[in-house]
């Protein structure tokens, strides 16, 4: 019996199984890539190869196809200022009048401050170096805020440079291939840039959310913003440096700080990379890790006031019977000193700082700073002549009051 | 004498590949850093047409491939999470496929709110997935314009069904 003539003769495979199939196949490709993505981590691994190459492949099209959309927009460019050219030239009498005032200002302050340098020897910062970049393509939705440049590492551009135009802070760039670079804007979701408030020297986090206006979080102080500050970058971190305009602080329509760009006030077409290398591109990384104890070995010897302490203090710290007084006089001093020594401490245990875990030392001893084995070591429970020590009072080992 | 009629085979390139390419290239074009009259152009996505559409014209192995590469395409082209797009419309394409009885035969606007309630789906699940990636909410404003902006590309996904819908007998 031939195959055609048995049970099987009609059995097709229906096209919507074969079709959920390959959904459900390709839909595990998909869920796997997004799993091992790692874009949001913003350094060079997140720029993996294939972006990088795709990048380069798209930035000519993108030119090209860029070009005649670029002139369509320069046409209606050039009719809106014709129309409205009379406004226009009346904003400018009125920027001009308020600039020509704060130029005469200006001319004074920086007489003023070329002084105070001089005579304070300040190590002013060195001028950074820049490129000059064209936006080729861009994303603007609320997931993705990027975009793509045409200049590389062949201009010397770097992951983590930041980038501005004429008006302010665009955002920092997180790839670069040899002739083309991925800008993340600073109004992406993942873009996260240290500021200060110009007016109060707060510091705070713009954070993107894929809306033109970046919130403001973690606003440090009562009353540290208010509408109309200016907002720079705080060059807190070192990605920035400090004092890049970003833009004006506003209150969004949900209540939250916002910041109204500067670099909105034009197109980002033509840009500026600031070749500004971070404290983390110029220092070796291994000396960064570096466990901080090496350096105790080159500690300055201790005073003779502090000599003579330490010798107070050692014989007492030996005596077997030190304990007992010791946990009494713990609950006067609220318990801020760990009376175990640093040798007994656990290896992975941090140890603790004086302004965060130990009360303020008194006026007397705060002249000598302590070293650290002796900062870290219980006070004697017996005087030298056997008597033992009556506890210290709170409010001595802290006078300001502080918890 | 009487001509006699050439028939022409209605392939996959017809309604997977041009269309497909054609979604890309919009893509690569609205990407462009323009703006016109003070405006930048509107980001839609324009594969959501086709992840609506295909299976609404027949099922198909490939239209799902096609599918995941747009979107790996859309992901790289935007710097976004890599699979985003893909694993999105393939929802899409799997939840119409499921309930391609219902929707087949109904009137234009039965269609046009499937294909806003697809949008929209899709859109929500971008948002978890991003919040999910980055550990941030991505603004809802900026979410809620760009369904808009999907959601005025249906006339293309009707003009597409209504065009290949009947195009093979066989799939009726």
């Amino acid at each position: 019996m031939a195959f055609r003539d048995g049970p099987f003769e009609n059995l097709k495979v229906p096209l919507v199984w074969t079709a959920a199939v390959a959904v459900v196949v390709a839909a595990v490709a998909a869920g796997f890539l997004l799993l091992t993505d790692n874009r949001e981590d913003l350094t060079a691994s997140g720029y993996s190869g294939a972006r990088g190459t795709f990048d380069q492949a798209a930035a000519p099209v993108g030119k090209v196809l860029s070009a005649p959309v670029r002139w369509t927009g320069q046409g209606s460019d050039f009719i809106g200022q014709y129309f409205f050219a009379v406004r226009e030239n009346r904003k400018l009498r009125e920027q001009v009048a308020e600039l020509e005032s704060l130029r005469d200002a200006n001319i004074a302050l920086r007489n003023v401050n070329a002084r105070y340098e001089a005579l304070l020897k300040i190590r002013t910062e060195p001028a950074v170096p820049m490129a000059t970049a064209r936006a080729v393509s861009e994303s603007r939705g609320p997931f993705v805020n990027a975009r793509l440049i045409d200049a590389g590492t062949k201009a010397g551009v770097r992951v983590g440079n930041p980038v501005v135009n004429e008006h302010g802070l665009v955002g920092r760039v997180v790839g670069a291939t040899t002739g083309v670079s991925r800008v993340l804007l600073v109004t992406d979701v993942a873009s996260r840039t240290p500021v200060l408030i110009d007016r109060t020297d707060a510091r705070a986090i713009m954070v993107g959310d894929g809306g033109g206006n970046p919130k403001i979080e973690f606003v440090r102080g009562h009353g540290a913003i208010k509408e109309g500050d200016r907002i720079l970058t705080s060059g807190d971190g070192g990605v920035f440096p400090r004092g890049l305009p970003v833009g004006v602080a506003a209150k969004g329509i949900d209540g939250t700080w916002r910041v109204r760009l500067f670099s909105d006030r034009g197109a980002i077409d033509f840009v500026r990379i600031l070749l500004f290398q971070d404290f983390s591109q110029l220092v070796n990384p291994q000396a960064l890790n570096a466990p901080p104890l090496a350096a105790l070995d080159a500690a300055p010897p201790p005073s003779p006031e502090l000599t003579q302490r330490i010798q107070e203090v050692a014989p007492a710290n030996r005596q077997p019977s030190a304990p007992a007084p010791v946990q009494a006089a713990r609950p006067a001093v609220a318990a801020p000193t760990t009376a175990q020594p640093a040798a007994q401490r656990p290896a992975a245990q941090t140890p603790p700082r004086p302004a965060t875990t130990s009360p303020t030392p008194a006026p007397a001893a705060r002249k000598a700073a302590p070293p650290p084995a002796t900062r870290k070591a219980s006070p004697p429970a017996r005087r030298p002549d056997g008597t033992p020590r009556r506890p210290v009072p709170y409010e001595r080992l802290n006078p300001g009051g502080a918890p | 004498m009487r001509r006699g009629f050439q028939v022409r085979v209605v392939g996959p390139q017809d309604w997977i590949l041009y269309p497909a390419l054609l979604s890309l290239a919009a893509a690569l074009v609205f990407s462009t850093p323009v703006r016109l009259f003070g405006l930048p152009l509107p980001e839609p996505i324009f594969p959501m047409v086709l992840a609506f559409a295909w299976p609404l014209i027949r099922p198909a192995v490939l239209a799902p491939i096609t599918l995941f590469l747009c979107g790996l395409f859309l992901d790289l082209q935007w710097h976004g999470p890599m699979g985003l797009w893909s694993l999105v419309m393939l929802g899409v394409y799997g939840v119409v496929l499921s309930v391609r009885s219902l929707i087949l035969g109904q009137q234009t606007f039965v269609l046009f709110a499937w294909y806003v309630g697809a949008v929209i789906l899709a859109y929500a699940a971008a948002w978890l997935f991003v919040t999910m990636d980055v550990g941030a909410a991505p603004s809802l404003i900026g979410s809620a314009l760009q369904v808009l902006a999907t959601i005025a590309l249906f006339p293309f996904a009707n003009w597409l069904i209504e065009r290949f819908d009947d195009g093979d007998v066989r799939f009726r």
